[in-house]
This record gives C-alpha cells, structure tokens and sequence, in this order.
C-alpha cells in the first residue's frame, strides 16, 4: 500500500520518529503561543526552507500536498480584507500554512513502520490495564492489507454495474460492496480462530 | 474477540475505500464520495463501541501517514488543518450513531438506522468539524457553520441512504448486524 512518506530519502528519514512527533508537537503549540504577523512569516520561511533543502523535486511534493489549503487562504484573506482586520487574516493564514506544513514533513520524513514502532511504544503503558496492544498491531496490518483489496473489489462492482445499466454509479452500489467487507471480516475471523485465534 | 476484531479492521478499510472508488451521483445529479457514509454505517452496523473503534482505527492509519481520506489525503497535516474538526469527529460519530441505533429497538432498522445516522453522522460530526474551524480559523459559531452550510444537505441525504443501506445488509446479512444482536 503506497504511504505518503516521500520516496525522497532525506537525512531526516533516519531521525527517531518519537523525536520528530515531540518536536512537531512543541512547534505547533509554539505557533499558536505567538501572535504578530513577522514572526509568522519568519515561522512559514523557516518552514519553507526545511522543504527545499532536501531538493526541487521534495519541495515540489511537498508544496502539491498544501495545495487543498488555498480555499481556505483565499476566503480567510477576503473575509479579514472587508471586514478591514487584514493582518489578522494573514496571521491566521500564515500560521495554518506553516502548521500543516511541518506536520507534512514529519509524515514525509517518517516510514509507516517507524510510527507503527511509535504506537507500540506509546500503547504499552495500556498492557498493565489488560488492553491486548497485539489486537491493536493486527487490527493496523488488517486495514493496511485490507483497503486496497476492498478499493478493487469497489472497481469490480462499479464496472458491473457499468456494464449492465444505462444509469451511472449509484447508491446502490453500496449495499454489495459492505456486504463483502463483512464476507472478508467473517472469513478471516474464522482463519484466525483455526490457527489458535488471539 | 476475533470477529470483533475483524469486522472493526474491515469496517475501517470499508470507510476508506468508500473513498478511494468513483464518485457517485445521488438523485440530483451531486456527486458525493461516500466516506461519511461509511462512517454512519460502521455505527449502524457495528454499533457504538466496535462502530467507535472502526472509525478510530481509521484517523489513527491516517496519522500515520496513509493517504484514506477521500482525494488521497492524510497524513499528520490533517490534524493541523481547518477540515481536522471533521476528522477527529469520525470516531464520535460513529459511536452515537451505535449508540442511537441501540437504542431505538423498537423501530424498524432502516428508519433507527437512518435517525441514528442523521444524530451521529450529521448533527455530531458538523458540531466538531464547526468547532475545528472556529479554532482554526478564529471564526465564531456562525460564520464557521456558514462556511459548511452548504454541505449539509449531501450528508442527510448520505443518511437516508445509510438507512436504506443497513436495512439492505439487515436481510443479506442479519448475523452481522451487531448493533441489533
């Protein structure tokens, strides 16, 4: 299953992932710590500049994730320009841009297996509570497996569906469709339980 | 244990392959993607506590950094942006509509499972996605909501036809129906 970490490999793939999620985690509350539109701009230029080192072709993947945030940039900007707050807006702006953007990069930078490694770390206080955290492991390797098996059968039953009706996709398509997440979930439940279960 | 565990891993692989197929077309001629969708059905199906965890299950793979979200997206950025409301609200959502579901026994699953999916999946998913953008963006509650407004009515819509989706596996798949057995 294809993740988001960037096939870029940058120096900051080898850093702890616990490292970098404490770090985000400072820096965001950091950003919301501060008002004042220069150093906002000093936040967003930084950020920036952690994109374009690695390279043109990470900085370029990067800047087309933070794409989906211009709807908001633009009605924000507009909304403080009329209502005459716009260093306001720009603050706002500037700052969901940078905390979005560092917290790509923490995901760009980071291997599923070295979050995964995270999680673990973090769900082992829960053992002493009876939480099994091994049910958490294969519950994320089930949906990782999972998701692109039911996104082909989702294909297989919209291409049927083509090819008999004149009408296109549907609602109706659905009902199939859960129909055989429940088969699957059924099936392996049962696969489980003959090689010893849980 | 291990059907529990199953359905909750498939019901959430369900919600992001609701939003890796096709777009649809409801009645009008609006096209939706469905994954809200599946969130209500992870609640109608599965019920409070599995449905909950199904949906957790699911923003926690994308924290992670898997691209489920509906247009490829996810990631930790998610959580940092004005939508994150709508995200961690998943999980919520799912779980009232478990809970609505249970408790409206004495209707017919189809109408419980559509009530129960407008109460989860509409009036407790928009109540965090709003509250998300006022953080965000420092808007208060009627300027937030007048930004999603428009959304809205797709989603009631995506409710109904959860309602007529639950009733459908009800007959295929009664057994599975957790939130009723």
């Amino acid at each position: 299953m294809i993740s988001l970490t960037s096939p870029v490999e940058t120096r900051a793939h080898g850093w702890p992932a616990g490292a970098k999620l404490a770090g985000l985690c400072l820096a965001t509350v950091m950003l919301f710590a501060v008002e004042g539109l220069v150093w906002h701009l000093g936040f967003l230029a930084a950020a920036l500049c952690m994109y374009a080192l690695p390279g043109w072709s990470f900085f370029q993947g990067g800047m087309r994730r933070l794409r989906v945030l211009w709807p908001f940039a633009v009605i924000i900007l507009l909304w403080h320009y009329f209502t005459n707050d716009f260093a306001n807006g720009a603050v706002i702006v500037v700052r969901m841009i940078t905390a979005v953007g560092l917290a790509n990069l923490v995901t760009m930078t980071t291997k599923l297996s070295d979050m995964i490694e995270v999680v673990r770390w973090l769900s082992a206080p829960l053992r002493r509570f009876g939480v099994q955290t091994r049910s958490i492991e294969l519950a994320i390797a089930l949906v990782v497996r999972f998701t692109p098996v039911l996104a082909q059968k989702g294909q297989t039953l919209a291409l049927a569906w083509k090819a008999r009706a004149a009408r296109r996709l549907g609602w109706r398509v659905i009902t199939p469709f859960a129909i055989l997440a429940i088969d699957d979930a059924e099936h392996v439940a049962e696969a489980l339980r003959a090689r010893g279960g849980l | 244990m291990e059907r529990s565990l199953t359905l909750i891993a498939l019901f959430a692989a369900l919600i992001a392959a609701l939003g890796l197929i096709p777009k649809f077309d409801l009645a009008f001629g609006v096209p939706i993607t469905a994954q809200s969708m599946g969130v209500m059905l992870c609640g109608t199906v599965l019920g409070a506590k599995r449905g909950g965890l199904a949906a957790l299950l699911f923003i926690g793979l994308v924290a992670l950094g898997l691209p489920l979200l509906a247009g490829g997206r996810g990631g930790l950025g998610v959580f940092a942006s004005p939508t994150a409301g709508f995200v961690i609200g998943f999980p919520i959502a799912a779980f009232v509509t478990g809970l609505a579901m249970q408790q409206f026994r004495a209707l017919p699953i189809g109408w419980a499972a559509g009530v129960a999916s407008i109460l989860g999946g509409v009036v407790v998913l928009y109540a965090f996605g709003i509250g998300g953008l006022m953080v965000a963006l420092k808007k208060d509650l009627l300027e937030a909501s007048g930004l999603v407004l428009a959304f809205v009515p797709g989603d009631l819509i995506k409710a109904v036809l959860a309602g007529f989706i639950t009733a459908g596996l009800a007959k295929a798949r009664p057994a599975s129906l957790l939130s009723r057995s």
